[in-house]
């Protein structure tokens, strides 16, 4: 080992590791990786699902042994003497495991005390933790009872305890709302800025990984790239360009068909624009005629166009959604009963559990066709609104009326004519894909010759032919989101509730999700959808931001954005607007609750 | 942030302080968990209630009809012995019929029945006295019928007595006696095995569960990568759990020393110091299977299979063991508890019996060490 690599937070040579599945086949994780990190600076890994970034981090953890090649730690050779890796480094992995039954302060305490912190050492340091957290008033609440953002910075505080010569972080933004995750990035900011620490991290957001010193995209278990943002973001430089979609024209729909040209590596709403990023190749007569009445503007490439082309690249052969240009049945059969022009229409709604108010006077309503977009900080009332809409729960107060049916009155009716797709994956695990498929048809009462039909559709469609014999519960992520996307289409319904649909999941398959979503919108599908991605909002219809149960905007996406602070550095996207928006509610709270 | 300085105490110092932290983490998870308590304190507290009370497998007040059909001194004799007995809660009957008619409604379940010819036969020698039992509980039927036979016997010992005859000439009187539980109760041999149940459940069913479910949460993931050892990881639910063992233990002699006065005739140091032996077997039980399955519905379901169903079923508490088909006998030595219970039957009910304790105990000791170390050898800080 040469001196310099003694120093380096994270060196790997040639690493292997395999896994045996439940089916009994052998996967590989990880094939040959080699990798360094360096010190003092933040490390992102990215990759689309199963790319291996999780069993990397296990490896680095000690947690698991590599089956070949050389992983070292701090200078340590990690599966020789995990002891001494893990009593040196800080790790966090996807799921932190807090003690939910455990106050934050009893949390803390027992990793200080694990940790041999003690004294005067340990007041000063939670002192530090709690200012830089904003935990200070939640000392003595379970862990269990915070909310998701909290929890995470809960379990970021507990392997701070001391100062771990490396940060190993598992996705520590995923589920968390943007201001959440915020706070965590300024958390990680300062640990690197002002003590040199070294951090690795995965995540599947981009403009995550462009604030990061170096990045390693893994792919299929090896490294396609490591390098700084800048090396990746170069590859598509003078590629970028904004299309301004013609009047009348909505950008989202643009976007889907650009998506699947083949000289377009990326294609995503922004602004009511299309960012797209072109390939290295000339243009196809295709291409040219969706651009044609179109605007093009070059705009500066981001890291993710430059992770988008990588991943388009080496994706090119793995079919996505059936193109437009093929001659599949278009267009959804007449809907079963005429269906009012407003598809949902809730007007003073309120939920509350105990004392606390879930939801607070909510009113909204949904036109037909539209996609609808339920935004939030973690514990908004996101949720519970969407299981009152799908009468799962029953309503405090105020009025719900879906597919023009009063909830109240006849729950059974209007739940034929609604899908629902869980923030869980709840179908069940052990038995196969087509299993899956077919109890939920029955379960919808579709029989004979539709029920073939439906069937045939979904495995088309989704393209879960190939894994028809395969237990769902051992399906890819993106698989488990389709299957679950399946089911809930299967009858057809006018109206489809997705609940977080796309947490966690990689750039590709949203990008995946949005393309069948904008199409089932064309067919006159009413959309519904919470989302912590921001940028996701652009492909909605109208947007709602809730906080505290109460609704505190509504609008286009161009409305929402309008409302965005201008700080003249660039042009405020959909986040810094819902930060915005969400700051002055809780400001005016807060004001109200003085006055 | 300054860098740590090294803990105070030395490595051992440190090790110690950790499964402090560790101890006491497991204890306030173990007081705020509804359903820990309800494993560790409230069952223990039902079952004694429950056995102590309710599950007695004793007969008494049983209700049972007399049919009179002869109205002699005799048999008259005969029906005050039921009537009087305080195992029955006789009514007197003049004729068959109505005492079926109270056997079909369920009102009585048992006739005894006195022919009308019954003075002129017990006069021969050769009286018979008929007993009707109702079936459907066959271990009540059967106690009746003991009893019932018990009390005729004893009348005819002692109208054989009246007369001066020699035991040879008049009925064969069988004269019974149990020992170490003269009174017959069943609390004498219930309460002794309510404490291998007690400390099974806590120790092997509890301990599975508590393991498995960090396992299931991932706690076991953040904390592995911590200076903690899988030693003191181990230690620090062990400790706990031993405590809550010997708690459960204390309310069950307590309970059954003062509550239903069974004799505890050996010493008490043997009988904490054996139950601490059992209860690390059932710990290292208890973790082993959780350390394997990692997951809490399994874990839960192997503990009951191994641990709880053969302390109840195989342990000689319930069902004797030299009345087992052999093969089964031959099962019943694979199962701690069976030693623990023959070493609490002994101390209970006969004293400190060194021939039986030291050999049970030793059993016990054996198995303890190699659970333990089985535990510990399972649980590694991988994940895979």
């Amino acid at each position: 080992m040469t001196p310099a690599a003694a120093t380096l937070p994270l060196v790997a040579r040639g690493v292997t590791k395999r896994f045996r599945r439940a089916a009994g086949d052998e996967v590989a994780a990880l094939k040959d990786v080699s990798l360094e990190t360096h010190a003092g600076a933040l490390t992102a890994l990215v990759g689309p699902d199963s790319a291996g970034k999780t069993t990397l981090m296990r490896l680095a953890a000690g947690l698991v042994a590599p089956d070949a090649g050389e992983l070292t730690i701090l200078g340590i050779d990690v599966a020789r003497r995990p002891q001494e890796v893990q009593d040196r480094v800080g790790y966090m992995p996807q799921r932190f495991g807090l003690y939910e039954d455990l106050s934050v302060q009893e949390n803390l305490d027992l990793y200080a005390d694990l940790h041999g912190v003690s004294g005067r050492e340990r007041a000063l340091r939670y002192a530090e933790l709690m200012e830089m957290t904003a935990l200070g008033p939640f000392r003595d609440r379970l862990a269990g009872r915070l909310s998701g953002g909290m929890k995470q910075k809960l379990g970021l505080a507990c392997t701070l305890v001391r100062s771990p010569e490396l940060l190993l972080l598992d996705e520590p933004t995923v589920g968390v709302d943007p201001l959440s995750r915020r706070e965590l990035w300024q958390i990680m900011r300062r640990l690197v800025d002002e003590r040199g620490l070294s951090v690795l991290i995965t995540t599947s957001y981009l403009d995550e990984a462009e604030r990061c010193a170096h990045v390693a995209v893994l792919h299929d278990g090896a490294v396609l790239v490591q390098g700084p943002p800048a090396t990746i973001t170069r590859e598509v430089t003078g590629r970028a360009f904004l299309a301004v979609p013609p009047e009348g024209a909505k950008a989202r729909d643009l976007q889907a068909l650009l998506l699947d040209a083949p000289d377009i590596v990326e294609a995503v709403p922004q602004a009511g624009r299309v960012r797209l990023v072109r390939a290295n190749a000339p243009e196809t007569a295709a291409t040219q005629e969706l651009l044609a009445g179109c605007t093009l503007v070059p705009t500066q490439a981001r890291f993710e166009d430059g992770f988008m082309a990588l991943l388009k690249a080496r994706a090119r052969e793995r079919s996505t959604v059936a193109p437009r240009a093929s001659p599949q049945p278009r267009g959804r059969p007449p809907p079963r009963a005429a269906l009012p022009e407003v598809a949902i229409s809730v007007s003073d709604l309120v939920r509350s559990f105990g004392a606390f108010i879930a939801v607070d006077h909510v009113s909204f309503s949904v036109r037909q066709g539209e996609i609808f977009g339920l935004l939030g900080p973690n514990g908004a009332g996101k949720t519970t609104t969407f299981r009152m809409l799908c009468g799962l729960l029953a309503v405090s107060s105020g009025s719900l009326r879906v597919a023009g049916v009063d909830l109240r009155k006849a729950r059974a009716s209007a739940r034929e004519r609604i899908g629902y797709v869980a923030q869980k994956f709840s179908l069940y695990g052990q038995l196969t894909v087509a299993e899956n498929l077919e109890f939920f048809a029955s379960a919808y009462g579709l029989r004979g010759a539709r029920k073939e039909e439906r069937l045939a559709w979904a495995a088309r469609e989704f393209e879960l032919a190939s894994f028809a014999a395969l237990p769902s519960g051992q399906l890819p992520g993106g698989f488990k989101q389709r299957l679950a996307m399946a089911t809930a289409l299967l009858h057809e319904p006018d109206i489809l509730f997705l609940d977080e649909p796309t947490s966690g999941a990689d750039p590709l398959a949203r990008r995946e999700f949005w393309q069948r979503i904008t199409r089932l919108a064309e067919e006159g599908v009413t959309v519904i959808v919470t989302t912590h991605f921001m940028e996701e909002a652009e492909y909605c219809d109208r947007v709602l931001i809730l906080d505290a149960g109460k609704v505190l905007a509504e609008g286009t996406p161009a409305e929402i954005r309008a409302r965005a602070p201008e700080d003249g550095t660039h042009v405020p996207t959909m986040e810094d607007a819902f930060v915005a928006i969400v700051e002055a509610g809780r400001n005016g709270a807060r004001e109200r609750g003085v006055g | 942030m300054s860098e740590v300085r090294p803990e105070p105490g030395g490595r051992l110092g440190a090790k110690l302080r950790r499964l402090d932290a560790l101890i006491r983490k497991e204890s306030r998870q173990l007081f705020r968990d509804p359903s820990s308590i309800a494993i560790g304190i409230v069952m223990p507290v039902m079952l004694v209630l429950l056995f102590g009370f309710g599950l007695s497998l004793d007969v008494k007040n049983v209700p049972v009809a007399v049919v009179l059909e002869d109205p002699s001194p005799g048999a008259r004799r005969i029906a005050a012995g039921f009537t009087l007995s305080p195992y029955f809660d006789a009514r007197l009957v003049a004729s068959m019929p109505q005492a079926r008619n109270l056997m079909l409604r369920r009102e009585i379940d048992g006739i005894i029945r006195l022919r009308p010819d019954f003075a002129r036969q017990h006069a021969q020698g050769t009286a018979e006295v008929q007993i009707l039992v109702h079936g459907t509980d066959a271990n009540t039927a059967r106690l009746i019928q003991g009893y019932a036979r018990g009390a005729i016997a004893q009348f005819a010992a002692r109208t054989a007595a009246e007369r001066g005859e020699r035991a040879e000439a008049g009925p064969v009187a069988i004269v019974s006696r149990l020992w170490f539980n003269e009174a017959n109760d069943s609390r004498y041999f219930l309460v002794p095995g309510l404490i291998v149940l007690v400390i099974t459940l806590i120790g092997a069913f509890l301990t599975a569960l508590v393991m498995a479910r960090e396992w299931e949460r991932g706690t076991l993931e953040t904390l592995f990568v911590t200076p903690v050892r899988a030693d003191e990881i181990l230690l620090g639910k062990t400790i706990p759990y031993f405590l809550l063992g010997m708690t459960g233990l204390v309310l069950c002699v307590t309970a059954g020393k003062y509550l239903f006065e069974v004799p505890l005739r050996g010493s008490l140091l043997v009988l904490v110091l054996v139950s601490m032996l059992y209860l690390l077997v059932t710990l290292g039980l208890g973790l082993l299977i959780s350390s394997v399955t990692k997951s809490q519905f399994v874990a839960s379901q192997i503990a009951l299979l191994v641990s709880f169903l053969p302390a109840m079923m195989l342990s000689g508490f319930l069902f004797d063991l030299n009345s087992m088909p052999t093969a089964i006998y031959l099962i019943t030595f694979l199962v701690p508890a069976r030693y623990y219970v023959a070493l609490l039957q002994t101390l209970f009910l006969a004293g400190d019996v060194w021939s039986v304790i030291l050999p049970n105990a030793a059993v016990l000791a054996v198995a303890a060490v190699v659970f333990l170390l089985l535990a510990r050898a399972a649980t590694q800080k991988r994940l895979a």
